[in-house]
């Protein structure tokens, strides 16, 4: 409790002694408005750390090698996640619901544990120092402007003609098709999209590393099964929803913080309540309901899916 | 070579096993169980822990195994399915709430230390731990350069039998006839007067109770037992031998298990042991890439 009487009484204090954790909730919001990209035009793809690993490890490697400033490293970085979004975007996106999920993890493990421990130029198992590229103080405000920045523009996207057609591909398939949305073309725009954001999102992160390696719960299942708790804990329906998820997985151990060893065991009974409670998302329709009283007019929960 | 095939086959079965328990729950429900690797350490951790820590003999400390896994079939069921099937949540929400439970149960076992409050269920903590010699009837053969060992011997008969005895169930009793009915439509099944909750749940009691077992067996074979082998050693695999197997498909689970393992070996040989694991999941990739109904499957379904 002392972490949030902390936050209004010394706020500026606050700022500074948490400021790693601010910036990784900042990164976590980021990944999470990328995994709601896919999920609103209906594709529970789970690739988000595949491509978090391309754009960190390019930044890194730019910069120790060829010393080139963070801000084309990462420009670089979000491009090249981009491309490789194009490239597994082609054969993956044919797959839908569970099949798509389950072939984007067997693209990120494929990367994380059959490429990038095996180059040598990726450092391995042992990964890379980053002393040259590392500033976790001075990304803050990148990441949070980012934040800002990624969340706007999703916004208005999914406001636009783009997002009607991906709301419509999400609802039916079969009738956005018939409607003639080229169902293809804006899966594909989608995920590309998703791509380049996580992979700038990773870019970012690794700024706040000082040094990266090929970890399961940096790149691998356990980060993209986290990614989407985020955005299905916050609610897929709305753009706010992933960050909100985000924002609150990312503080668990902090809400819960006088569990102490037992913070997992707590945390995993918090998720299941709000998944039951709020099927939707915490952010979603229904307002600020928990459980309706029997008497009170019904709605089915329509949430968006990837069915 | 001979060792190392004979070991595939070992760590083949227990795939075949664990995936089984996976395919079922997949095909009758169409959900993807992600706590089912939690499942499977829970019944090795609970076999150990009988044995060492309640000082039983290993058949009733198995049978406790298999029992406490059943069980937590049955919690999966209705503590983060069925409130989700009443309140008609979006298929997605039924992915996340087991993966709550899973990451209970892990951090259950992971804080069993003595005198903590889980120290009952669990007191090596975090530790990678082994059967203690003398535990388990192990005669030891040796035939040419092989070496048998029975508790490894023993899993492909058991693993087999078992799946033979599934395999016949769904096929020719009642209750697998009503377990494929809920399995092609639920909405139908109710309306015949199945009683589809009790399938459900029934489901998930056999499922669970066989990822307990191959988790019993791979704790034997492989002496490491720790909260992470469920994590480390099948999640991810079982995922990718349902799928090369054809989502929903028994058989198709049993064949993929051994596939996916003999996948392995070859990778291990061609390319050395960290090679293994991500040529194993670029054939996972190219698999789904190519043939998305899996080498056994027939239709594909398309639903979470």
């Amino acid at each position: 409790m002392d972490f949030f009487i902390s936050l209004f009484s010394d706020p500026i204090g606050f700022w500074s002694s948490h400021s790693l954790l601010i910036g990784q909730i900042g990164i976590n919001g980021i990944i999470a408005t990328s995994m709601f990209l896919v999920l609103y035009s209906g594709q529970l793809s789970l690739a988000a750390p595949g491509f978090m690993a391309i754009g960190a490890y390019t930044t890194v490697l730019m910069s120790n090698h060829w010393h080139t400033p963070g801000v084309l490293n990462t420009v670089v970085a979000a491009l090249l996640a981009g491309v490789l979004g194009l490239l597994v975007g082609l054969p993956v996106l044919r797959l839908r619901g569970v099949f798509l999920a389950i072939a984007t993890i067997g693209f990120i493990e494929a990367l994380r544990l059959g490429v990038i421990l095996n180059v040598p130029f990726t450092g391995e198992g042992l990964g890379l120092s980053n002393t040259t590229g590392a500033d976790p103080l001075g990304g803050i405000n990148i990441i949070l402007l980012s934040l800002i920045a990624v969340v706007f523009v999703i916004w208005r996207l999914t406001k636009g003609r783009l997002g009607n057609a991906w709301a419509a591909i999400r609802q039916d398939e079969l009738a956005a098709l018939s409607q003639g949305i080229h169902v293809a073309r804006y899966k594909m725009i989608a995920f590309v999209m998703s791509a380049l954001i996580a992979g700038y999102a990773g870019a970012l992160e690794s700024r706040l590393l000082f040094n990266i390696d090929p970890g399961d719960a940096q790149y691998g299942v356990t980060r993209a099964v986290q990614v989407l708790t985020f955005a299905v804990l916050g609610g897929s329906g709305f753009v706010l929803g992933p960050v909100v998820g985000a924002l609150i997985v990312t503080l668990l151990p902090y809400i819960f913080g006088g569990a102490g060893p037992y913070i997992n065991i707590v945390a995993g009974i918090f998720l299941i309540a709000v998944i039951i409670f709020r099927p939707q998302g915490i952010v979603g329709r229904g307002g600020l309901a928990i459980v309706r009283p029997s008497w009170w007019p019904r709605a089915r929960v329509s949430a968006p899916s990837t069915e | 070579m001979g060792q190392q095939i004979l070991n595939a086959i070992f760590i083949g079965s227990i795939y075949a096993l664990f995936a089984v328990g996976y395919t079922l729950v997949f095909g009758v429900l169409d959900i993807l169980n992600l706590a089912h690797s939690a499942v499977f350490m829970l019944g090795a951790a609970v076999t150990y822990s009988l044995v060492v820590n309640y000082e039983q003999s290993f058949w009733v400390a198995c049978i406790g195994g298999i029992l406490a896994s059943a069980l937590m079939g049955l919690v999966i069921e209705h503590v983060c399915l069925r409130p989700l099937r009443r309140r008609h949540a979006p298929p997605i929400a039924a992915l996340i709430s087991p993966i709550g439970l899973a990451l209970v149960i892990v951090a259950a076992v992971e804080q069993g230390k003595p005198g903590s409050l889980a120290g009952w269920l669990w007191k090596d903590g975090a530790n990678s731990v082994a059967f203690p010699p003398g535990a388990i009837p192990n005669p030891t053969w040796h035939v040419g350069d092989i070496t048998l060992e029975a508790s490894k011997v023993a899993i492909i008969p058991i693993a087999i039998a078992l799946m033979l005895l599934l395999g016949y169930v769904i096929r020719y009793t009642q209750v697998g006839r009503g377990l494929r009915a809920v399995a092609e439509n639920a909405r139908a099944a109710r309306l015949m007067g199945l009683d589809v909750d009790r399938m459900i749940s029934l489901t998930l009691v056999i499922s669970s109770a066989l990822g307990g077992l191959a988790g019993i067996l791979f704790g034997v074979a492989l002496s490491d037992i720790s909260p992470y082998i469920g994590r480390d050693a099948v999640e991810v695999r079982g995922l990718a031998i349902i799928v090369l197997g054809g989502m929903g498909s028994v058989a198709g689970a049993v064949l993929g298990g051994y596939l996916l393992a003999m996948i392995e070996l070859l990778a291990f040989v061609a390319a050395g042991s960290s090679a293994r694991n991500g040529i194993a999941f670029a054939a996972l990739f190219l698999m789904l890439v190519l043939r998305p109904q899996g080498l056994f499957g027939t239709r594909l379904r398309e639903r979470i």
